[in-house]
């Protein structure tokens, strides 16, 4: 096993169970291989974020989990089940929920379809009220078509309507991309309420300032592997690698 | 004047036809990506199964308005899972290809059974007769006719566009992947929502049996039609190709009356014009 397995502090290790873990996970689009053996954890309640470059393979990793990617091999098990032959649909219904990189914002639906749209698959979502008093624009805004809303709009629209389902692990990418430093200070306490409020999140940035508010462990993604992983306590004494890695 | 208001009633019945059929149309093209060519044979098996449910069962009109569509909705659900749902990211031709076999087998098999005769289908007692208006005679069947049809029109836009149903229709017409990794079973709705368009042909195909008769061909003169009012009404929108439908049945209609010549092409000639002008069609969505 690579050293990054153990990339937990010891204390968090043994307070918290594995809720994630993706063994030797390897994807493809049509031709191109993607991934090249993934290999990590994610422990209930933690916020987990992957780092590296455009074209790391992060997206992909998301994606694999999502089990929304032409072909995939390895294994991933949510909770002690095995994902790597399931279909997306199964997937969602165990309680996982990706917010992707576009933001997926419909332009046929209004804001309340958009909102309303993922079905609930599990109890013990966040109820109407509780979405609009972490997003207070959205109900505003509930008659609007999808895409009329401003950038920031759509992507607390693309998380709200993942909050609803019950889905307990959220898979986040890039939530924070070409957003007013005002709203990503916005995102970043609605991740934060919600790790409080026992979610567990898998996160995917380029913005590791931002990353460092929210995050509890890192890992570092290169050519469709994961190459290093640390904790946030750890994050100033890796700054040298990590500007190494991320090359910037 | 009579028969200014006779060609427009004529009109307004081919208009619930056409508003049907490219309705159906409308809804398989925006979820399947298909152009379904089989549309014209399955309005065809529509009105044989009324007239079988009749001639075999003792089963009428009023049953076989309901019955018609679900049995070949079913039918049209199997061609779906075990034909159409392997050609899923293809090109449109290779849709276009199967659905025009498919429609050409099952006429062939009616027409050998049939030959291309019309069989008669009565209209139902309660809708025979008509109703003198003051300026024209109006039969009550093709009044139900055209009354029915916008119903059921209006129905189909109402689920589409106002129910929760219909925004994962819409939505996965946009996005089916991440409809799906919301966790519906988008597959199952693909096979349901070409189910939908199928029972509208099939109901539109009882709706003209008492009208034009039931015959194998019957279909094949409707779907070219039909296709040119989807052209012309633009494929993306449901409330477009009811509109649509209609306003070309009675622009038919009229031009039978001021200048017959051109009744049969008038349809054509505007395909054309929209075409040249706006491509995408009159409502129609930029791609």
């Amino acid at each position: 096993m690579p050293e990054v397995m153990t990339a937990t502090t010891p204390g968090q290790a043994a307070a918290t169970s594995t809720i994630l873990e993706v063994k030797n996970l390897e994807s493809w689009y049509g031709e191109s291989h993607i991934l090249h053996g993934m290999n990590f954890n994610v422990n209930a309640g933690e916020v987990v974020t992957l780092l590296g470059r455009n074209g790391a393979g992060k997206t992909t990793t998301l994606k694999s989990i999502m089990g929304i990617i032409g072909k995939r091999t390895g294994s991933v098990q949510f909770n002690g089940q095995q994902l790597i032959r399931m279909t997306s649909d199964k997937i969602a219904r165990l309680g996982i929920a990706l917010c992707p990189e576009e933001r997926g914002i419909f332009a046929s639906l209004d804001v309340r379809e958009n909102l309303l749209l993922p079905p609930v698959v599990r109890p013990g979502g966040l109820t109407l009220d509780q979405i609009f008093e972490l997003f207070p624009n959205l109900k505003e805004r509930l008659k609007s078509q999808g895409t009329k809303l401003s950038g920031g709009e759509q992507q607390m629209l693309a998380i709200a309507r993942i909050l609803r389902t019950g889905a307990s692990f959220l898979m986040l990418d890039e939530p924070t991309e070409g957003l007013a430093p005002v709203i990503i200070q916005q995102i970043g306490h609605t991740i934060a309420r919600l790790k409080k409020e026992g979610f567990t999140i898998l996160l995917v940035e380029q913005n590791f300032r931002f990353a460092s508010t929210v995050a509890d462990r890192y890992y570092v993604v290169e050519h469709g592997k994961i190459i290093d992983g640390f904790a946030n306590a750890d994050l100033s004494a890796n700054m040298d690698k990590l500007h190494t890695y991320l090359g910037v | 004047m009579q028969a200014l208001y006779a060609q427009l009633l004529v009109g307004l019945i081919n208009g619930s036809f056409y508003a049907l059929l490219s309705l159906g149309l409308a809804v398989i093209f925006g979820m399947l990506n298909i152009i379904n060519f089989a549309h014209g044979a399955l309005y065809m098996m529509g009105a044989f199964c009324a007239y079988f449910l009749l001639n075999l069962g003792g089963i009428g009109y009023w049953w076989a308005l309901l019955l018609a569509p679900i049995i070949v909705g079913i039918f049209g659900m199997v061609l779906e899972r075990t034909m159409l749902q392997w050609l899923a990211g293809l090109d449109h031709l290779y849709g276009l290809l199967l659905t025009f076999g498919l429609a050409l087998i099952i006429q062939g098999v009616f027409q050998n059974f049939f030959g291309s005769s019309g069989l008669p289908y009565a209209i139902p007692d309660q809708l025979r007769g008509g109703m003198n208006l003051g300026f024209m005679y109006l039969p009550v069947y093709r009044g139900w006719v055209v009354i029915f049809s916008l119903v059921v029109c209006l129905a189909t836009w109402f689920l589409i566009e106002r129910t929760r149903l219909g925004a994962y229709l819409r939505a996965a017409t946009e996005n089916p992947t991440l409809v799906r990794a919301f966790g519906i079973n988008v597959p199952r709705m693909i096979t349901l929502t070409y189910g939908l368009g199928v029972g509208l042909a099939a109901l539109a195909g009882v709706l003209s049996a008492p009208i034009n008769q039931v015959r194998p061909l019957m279909g094949e003169n409707m779907i070219i039609v039909v296709f040119a009012v989807v052209v012309i009404g633009g494929m993306g929108s449901i409330m477009g190709s009811i509109i649509t439908g209609f306003a070309l049945g009675v622009i038919e209609g009229l031009t039978k009356y001021f200048y017959p010549e051109a009744s049969n092409t008038v349809v054509f000639v505007l395909m054309v014009l929209v075409l040249l002008v706006k491509p995408t069609g009159l409502t129609g969505r930029a791609a």
